[in-house]
């Protein structure tokens, strides 16, 4: 390589132009990331008063209004998708980490990797054709079903390599004290492995309380109360969507503010799983 | 089968003279181990387990060749020999861990108490209730509390018992670690030194009141003064307990053990009393090993 | 000691026999249980499969192949044709795919090569947070924020200085192909970056030592050396992008402006296969109606497919990862 002059500077220079482009590159990507958050805390805050909480959204037109109902079916969605979704994820991930070795093993884990890709709509559709056509009506039983298969995939994966992250060492002391095989997985592998499969399940859940396409034709919405599973129910995100799309003022005001609850309800997850994982990485 | 009437220090395994002498004799010249039938015993000690035939393959790959191999109640039974020999396989298949592994098989038997472990109705599960296994890195649980720990053969068996804490002393006193934790019993396992944590798990399966306990390298990883502790509880543990040690320390097993099995390429070459392996060895193989020839 | 030692004798149940190796009751159930719940997820996306195969198979049978082909999209006089949202669909997502690419491996780069040790989690938490945040959110944001600075800053300069060319003709509303691809670009940045990261950590740091020892620059070795190495793996990623791209709903559907025509100019509004489905499904009526919709579903569903299965294969080609890992 050439020492001379030069030659040399040219090298350096376009070393140092490199480097400089991909900080460059890393601050293009962030000044969204503060734009967003800028607009939603500035704008929302201006949209948040009790009545955002408490009240029922207002007839067309209208203004003033809230979105408690929303509030609510978003809880209720993300609730009911977390029990439908959660059990199953972790029980299919043991599969994969215990069993998971054989050809079933194999295509249960193309299959969780193919549906985590799958776009929300078509889940939507999916649920729609199965559910909602046979009731004959939109529900919140459905909307959290869709949820639920959004975070299934997530979940076994993230289990499974959590689970193969347990030292075997643990698994034959437990086997060697004369446990059988599987209260050795539940009680000392997966216990251990405890951790930090809820911090993948808190990212997945708050991914998927922020979905709203497969919510559209699910739970659809509900401008009152819904007292049943078996009704349309209003969420978050479909209230912004629905909102945000909409000529009136008022209910723009309204969707920053509704934004502002659901970004905030995501970035408290996602910050909680960070120090999680961060303490769990220190006591080691 | 003869009742040898040497000097008590003359090794146990007086096997058919032919064999000590060079004589061309099945065992020698094919090098196939002897079997226990072939083993006289010139000891009132009974024997707990024995291996008879025992062959283990990892896939089709074989690691022990037809072992036959008595362990004596309430002694310390050695097994010694360069890497790869089979000695941990070989306590392994004593509790049937073996066959944990994948692909990981066994033909022959072992018995423990006369009966064939192996046989086709035996849980494996009770089996290791009986027979403990302390490993060669200590591994106690790090979701559980020092006193969890040592309870946790029962715990995670749903056991439950009323004299949980009184059993939690009785095994802290008898691995000699209840001084230096009965203050502390509720930090987690992990928070001992290596030497501690080896003498937790040591404990945790004095819990389960086994009566054979294998130890597979037990103070390979740890440093000489933990090792020598350990040592000195296997010296109080005999009295009431069947103990296998594998060590690749020949010191080690001078100083803890009763007898000494010998292996090498998955054979037993000579089985005996301590003293005599390491100053009479009848079989050459032996005497370099011990020399230092080779391993 | 013991009391009585537990009799070792367990003889196995009989109807143990077709669960194979396991030796008692609680390992057989146990394993079936989990087995149930793998099958689950199969059955799921089996089950998706196949509706949309169902769904594919009567529309094929209304409208024939052609239906990929025709631009008419007039649901009040029975024309249906797809052609306007792929051609949405696919530009604006290669074009936020040409603008998130070189972005991202600029900020896998820099984390991987350039970031000093305590600024790393930092800003990979950052990263991470764009994908956090709801595509709705995203939506809102560029209906207010994004499209009037492309309307009044943006698009206008464009005009203006690469005016000459058909793409930045026309009225510039801000809600056009262009608002949209930007803001898919930067909804797709955290995955193809997290995934470059991934591939260029699995390159091995003997390489990177090789290089450097003779005397190479980082750019040098980078160019020279690691790129090579991992170009599959960032190929990968960049299609597995493009996959999230195409899948995207919410946030474009906000931007893009929802009108079913094709047009050469960025500025112009477009509407892509997922912004259909999602606006009109429900009020979609009449059977043929529906069918359109539902093989416009079908044909996202195939292609996200195929791109998602050769982007793992791709990635972990270089990778190693787990078939798959946290993508």
């Amino acid at each position: 390589m050439s020492l001379s002059g030069e030659r040399h500077a040219l090298r350096k220079f376009t070393d140092r132009a490199f480097s400089a482009s991909c900080v460059l590159a890393t601050i293009i990507a962030l000044v969204p990331l503060f734009g967003i958050l800028y607009y939603v805390a500035a704008r929302g805050i201006q949209g948040i008063n009790l009545d955002f909480f408490t009240q029922l959204p207002k007839p067309v037109g209208e203004t003033g209004g809230g979105m408690a109902n929303a509030i609510v079916g978003t809880l209720k969605l993300v609730g009911l998708a977390s029990v439908m979704g959660i059990p199953p994820g972790v029980l299919a991930g043991i599969y994969l980490a215990e069993f998971g070795q054989t050809r079933t093993g194999s295509v249960v884990r193309f299959s969780a990797d193919v549906l985590s890709g799958i776009p929300s709509i078509t889940v939507g559709i999916f649920v729609y054709s199965l559910v909602v056509l046979a009731s004959k009506t939109f529900s919140a039983f459905a909307g959290a079903l869709a949820l639920a298969v959004i975070m299934l995939p997530t979940v076994t994966r993230t289990t499974e390599e959590l689970l193969r992250l347990v030292p075997e060492s643990l698994r034959e002391a437990a086997l060697g004290l004369g446990v059988p095989k599987w209260r050795a997985t539940l009680r000392v592998m997966l216990r251990t492995a405890a951790p930090g499969i809820a911090v993948g399940i808190m990212l997945a859940v708050a991914r998927v309380a922020g979905e709203t396409a497969p919510l559209l034709f699910t739970a659809f919405s509900n401008r009152f109360w819904s007292d049943s599973w078996n009704e349309p129910t209003a969420s978050l995100p479909v209230q912004i969507y629905t909102y945000a799309v909409s000529p009136f003022e008022d209910w723009h005001r309204q969707a920053w503010a509704a934004a502002l609850v659901l970004v905030s309800l995501v970035l408290i997850l996602n910050i909680s799983a960070r120090i999680l994982v961060r303490n769990r990485v220190k006591k080691q | 089968m003869s009742l040898s009437l040497e000097p008590p220090d003359a090794p146990v395994l007086a096997v058919s003279r032919g064999a000590a002498e060079g004589k061309s004799s099945p065992s020698a010249s094919e090098g196939r181990s002897p079997s226990t039938s072939e083993i006289a015993l010139n000891t009132k000690a009974n024997t707990k387990m024995r291996a008879e035939n025992l062959s283990a393959y990892f896939g089709k790959s074989q690691v022990l060749k037809g072992i036959a191999l008595p362990i004596l109640e309430k002694k310390v039974t050695a097994i010694i020999g360069p890497s790869g020999c089979g000695k941990s396989t070989f306590i392994r298949c004593l509790n049937r861990m073996h066959e944990v592994v994948p692909n990981a098989h066994v033909s022959g038997e072992v018995t423990l108490d006369g009966l064939n472990v192996y046989g086709r109705d035996i849980d494996p599960v009770r089996l290791r209730r009986r027979v403990g296994m302390v490993f060669q890195k200590p591994n106690p649980f790090p979701t559980m509390s020092i006193r969890d720990n040592v309870l946790a053969g029962l715990r995670l068996n749903g056991i439950r018992v009323n004299d949980a804490e009184s059993r939690v002393e009785r095994a802290l006193h008898q691995v000699a670690l209840w001084d230096e934790v009965k203050d502390g019993l509720d930090r987690a396992g992990t928070s001992l030194s290596g030497g501690q944590q080896q003498r937790l798990c040591i404990a945790r399966s004095l819990a389960m009141e086994p009566e054979v306990i294998l130890m597979d390298e037990p103070c390979s990883a740890l440093d000489p003064i933990a090792t020598a502790r350990v040592e000195e509880l296997i010296h109080e543990l005999r009295a009431d307990y069947t103990i296998v040690i594998v060590t690749h320390n020949m010191q080690q097993a001078a100083r803890v053990a009763n007898y000494t099995a010998f292996f090498y390429l998955g054979e037993v070459v000579e089985f005996g009393k301590t003293d005599a392996i390491f100053t009479h060895p009848k079989q050459r193989r032996t005497e370099d090993y011990i020399t230092g020839r080779f391993g | 000691m013991a009391s009585q030692p537990q009799s070792l004798v367990r003889p196995r149940p009989k109807w143990l026999k077709p669960f194979g190796s396991e030796a008692n009751w609680g390992d057989a159930i146990f394993r079936a249980l989990t087995l149930l719940f793998g099958l689950c997820v199969v059955a799921i996306l089996g089950g998706i499969a196949l509706q949309m195969l169902k769904a594919y198979r009567l529309s094929l049978q209304a409208f024939g192949w052609g239906f990929i082909t025709s631009n008419a999209w007039n649901p009040i006089q029975d024309q249906f044709g797809a052609l306007p949202f792929i051609f949405g669909t696919v530009v604006s997502s290669l074009l936020a795919l040409s603008l998130a690419v070189p972005i991202s491996l600029g900020i896998a780069v820099f984390l991987t090569e350039l970031c000093p040790a305590w600024l790393k989690n930092p800003v990979a938490f950052l990263i991470e947070l764009l994908a956090a945040v709801p595509s709705v959110v995203y939506g809102l944001w560029g209906i207010f924020a994004l499209a009037p600075w492309m309307r009044e800053v943006v698009e206008p300069a464009l005009a203006s200085t690469l005016g000459f060319l058909p793409l930045f003709q026309g009225p510039s509303q801000g809600f056009g192909m262009l608002t949209g691809a930007v803001i898919l670009a930067i909804m797709i940045t955290p995955t193809i970056s997290s995934v470059c990261r991934e591939v260029l950590n699995a390159v091995p740091g003997t390489l990177r030592e090789g290089s450097y020892a003779l005397g190479a620059t980082r750019w040098e070795t980078l160019r020279t050396v690691i790129l090579p190495f991992a170009r599959s793996g960032l190929v990968g990623a960049s299609i597995l992008g493009l996959g999230r791209a195409l899948g995207e709903t919410m946030a474009i559907t906000m931007v893009i402006g929802n009108r079913p025509e094709i047009s050469s100019s960025l500025f112009a509004p477009s509407y892509t296969m997922a912004s259909v489905i999602a606006n009109e499904f429900t009020e979609a009526t009449g059977d043929l109606y529906l069918s359109a919709l539902a093989e416009i579903g079908f044909l996202l569903f195939i292609v996200t497919l195929l791109l998602n299965i050769i982007a793992r294969a791709l990635v972990w080609r270089v990778a190693r990862l787990p078939e798959g890992g946290r993508l």
